[in-house]
């Protein structure tokens, strides 16, 4: 109707609306584009930085990350630890509820581990010992994510904030209990635990020290597809991340649904430090988390905390990591190059969201204001 | 001894307190940027390639160029690194804390590549390693008179014009958030920013601003912390957690600047007390390293449960804005 006073209230070049519901296919022509994006712009950074074809370094970062079948098992069992870890803090994600502390529960779940492993390694028979490990990790885990959720029921306590600070906390627990069980005495680092009787080491299977721990994964990622898809806790944590207020009104105790989920992340987090310790490492050290509670939160995030879709999104994240690595060996560069590479990546991809929920729409072109059209908009008005 | 505690803890102090300045001014208007620490990794490989390059290049070394170029590096890397999260969060609505954190691998692998790989690309094998200690004296020069008022001197005058600079920096955010106008608008718009837009204030550009500003000031102390603390010798992974401790100084300092220089020397303090401590066996020490994260969470606690309004984090952190939302 301002149209035609003659007085045209201004109108910006374009606003942005959001979009109610993309096609599958679209959305992820989006995001698939944005990584070849990404990969472009990583080219012309890698041409800068060292002076080499782009083309060539891809595939250096393909040898280095499945060129061998040692590689490739090595592959493996990051994204299998990645995944797992990436899978615990996707219900406390969803719940919006922003564990950022999955670091300090895998390290609390590790250090749990190795002290079973040391004290009781090799006095117990083993049917005692595993359990006693695999109870130990998942209760320490689960205790260390629970202190910032039961803050966060009770008095609405920042769980940002909170889960990072029980990181350091971890993390200097761990140093200190370095330096009590350090071996060699006073080195500070506690070394290969029980390397000659290999006492609470996770078993081989068929000679392969990893798979034991992929087919815990595998079974850890379908079990969580099926909690959060189909099962009444899943449901009642997606509404409490929509809406705290219509969760309350529909009768689901929130207090509750924030322990009791935050207990299932610590849980797994620590599995994943039963896992990295008994099952990979053999040893506990404060990096032996590796930033993966950081990165997790990017795999479950880009995956749309969809835990099948996140065996793809971290794929594509240890890929990188592998392949940067080798591109910073075969060049004799810092092997940081792979932060760099998967920062601009991730940018890139957390960018393409935008178009996918949101859609620009122009400024639409000027109507010439005809006498016929200035008619029809008197009528309109008289109605 | 404990002189040289205050002097050392102070010297701990002001990385943090750029960082938590700079991170407090970012969440006034409504942005938790966890990539802080990134930013100042980014802010110290900056002008540590500033310095870099003009050590190198010039044949007569002047100390105000020496420290003007890798300040004025610095800033700009840390701006950089600013409006990446603002075109990310603000424009693009992305998620904020997963952008901090892709800001943090990316700031932390920039600082450790270009750290550890400066020498190689410059092509220029003779160095062996990064050292720039004309450029880091230049920065260290203090005020002539410290050494000659003794103890007072020493715990007062004895640091470099950055030290004073974060201070000053901290009392001028102080007064442009509770006396300019300009500063209740970016309040309003950390708080509630559809009634600033109302209101008719540009939100996105007090966003832009404050994320922008907020990440160069964070970056200075990246700066401080290497041509001062540590001499202008680059060490990858150096500057370590101060990045995530800065961010725990916010809360510590419940969102205020000013608290946040006393905050700041407190957290110093606790981050070097076992030195201190005599008869302290290695492991202990690292027990007593734990002190400042739990203060922080202390502190969090404790605000938390009072729940005096202005107290509070800004009521939107973390929220994107988008205008048509109800």
């Amino acid at each position: 109707m301002s149209n035609n006073t003659g007085k045209k209230a201004h109108e910006p070049l374009f606003h942005i609306i959001k979009r109610n519901g993309l096609p599958f296919w679209k959305s992820w022509l989006i995001r698939i584009l944005s990584v070849i994006a990404a990969l472009i712009v990583c080219g012309i950074v890698i041409v800068f930085v060292t002076g080499e074809n782009p083309l060539e370094m891809y595939k250096t970062m393909f040898e280095g990350a499945f060129g061998t079948e040692r590689r490739r098992w090595g592959l493996m069992q990051d994204l299998a630890m990645l995944l797992c870890v990436s899978l615990a803090v996707t219900p406390a994600f969803k719940m919006k509820f922003w564990n950022i502390g999955a670091e300090g529960q895998v390290l609390i779940g590790g250090l749990a581990t190795a002290a079973c492993m040391i004290l009781f390694g090799e006095k117990l028979s083993p049917y005692i010992l595993y359990p006693l490990m695999i109870c130990s990790s998942i209760i320490a885990g689960a205790v260390w994510a629970v202190i910032p959720a039961f803050f966060k029921a009770k008095w609405n306590t920042n769980e940002t904030l909170f889960t990072l600070m029980m990181n350091y906390i971890a993390i200097q627990i761990l140093s200190y209990f370095s330096y009590i069980w350090s071996n060699p005495k006073g080195s500070g680092k506690i070394g290969i635990i029980n390397a000659s009787s290999s006492a609470g080491w996770l078993p081989y299977i068929g000679n392969n020290k990893y798979l034991f721990n992929i087919l815990i994964v595998l079974a850890l990622t379908i079990f969580m597809y099926i909690y959060l898809k189909y099962s009444k806790h899943g449901y009642e944590l997606s509404v409490v991340g929509e809406s705290e207020n219509t969760a309350r009104y529909i009768g689901i105790n929130v207090k509750k649904v924030i322990i009791r989920t935050m207990l299932l992340s610590g849980a797994i987090c620590g599995i994943a430090g039963l896992l990295l310790v008994a099952g990979a490492n053999h040893t506990v050290s404060s990096n032996a988390a590796d930033g993966r509670g950081f990165t997790a939160i990017m795999v479950s995030w880009l995956a749309k905390f969809n835990p099948i879709y996140m065996i793809l999104t971290s794929l594509l994240l240890v890929f990188l990591d592998k392949g940067a690595t080798e591109i910073s060996t075969t060049f004799s560069l810092n092997d940081s190059f792979s932060e760099i590479i998967t920062g601009i990546i991730i940018f890139f991809i957390i960018g393409s969201e935008f178009f996918i929920n949101y859609k620009i729409k122009f400024r639409e072109k000027e109507v010439i204001t005809k006498p016929e059209t200035q008619e029809t908009v008197k009528e309109g008005n008289e109605q | 001894m404990i002189v040289a505690f205050i002097t050392r803890a102070i010297m701990q102090a002001i990385p943090l307190l750029y960082g938590s300045t700079g991170e407090i001014i970012t969440e006034k208007s409504g942005h938790l940027n966890l990539g802080t620490a990134g930013v100042m990794y980014v802010g110290g490989i900056c002008g540590v390639i500033g310095a870099f390059m003009y050590e190198t290049h010039t044949s007569s070394f002047n100390s105000v160029l020496a420290v003007l170029v890798p300040l004025l590096a610095s800033v700009l890397g840390s701006a950089i690194m600013g409006l990446i999260y603002a075109v990310l969060t603000v424009t693009l609505r992305a998620n904020q804390n997963v952008t901090g954190l892709a800001l943090t691998t990316f700031g932390v692998g920039f600082g450790n590549f270009f750290g550890g790989s400066l020498i190689k690309l410059s092509g220029n094998t003779e160095i062996p390693s990064i050292a720039l200690s004309n450029t880091s004296n230049a920065f260290r020069t203090t005020l002539p008179f410290a050494d000659k008022l003794g103890v007072i001197g020493k715990l007062l005058f004895s640091y470099s014009f950055l030290a004073y600079a974060a201070i000053i920096i901290a009392f001028i955010a102080t007064y442009y958030f509770n006396h300019t106008r300009s500063g209740l608008h970016l309040r309003a718009v950390g708080e509630s920013p559809a009634t600033a837009d109302a209101d008719g204030i540009n939100v996105s550009a007090y966003k832009y601003g404050a994320t922008i500003i907020g990440s160069v000031i964070a970056g200075l102390g990246g700066l401080y912390y290497v041509m001062d603390y540590a001499n202008g010798v680059w060490s990858n992974d150096g500057f370590g957690d101060r990045g995530w401790l800065a961010i725990a100084l916010v809360i510590f300092a419940i969102w205020r600047p000013n608290i946040g220089i006393i905050g700041s020397f407190v957290f110093g303090g606790l981050f070097i007390i076992h030195n201190y401590i005599p008869g302290l066996s290695m492991g202990a020490q690292e027990i007593f390293k734990m002190a400042p994260y739990v203060v922080t969470i202390l502190v969090l606690i404790i605000v938390s449960t009072r729940k005096k309004r202005e107290n509070l984090p800004p009521a939107s952190l973390g929220l994107s804005y988008f205008r048509e939302d109800r």
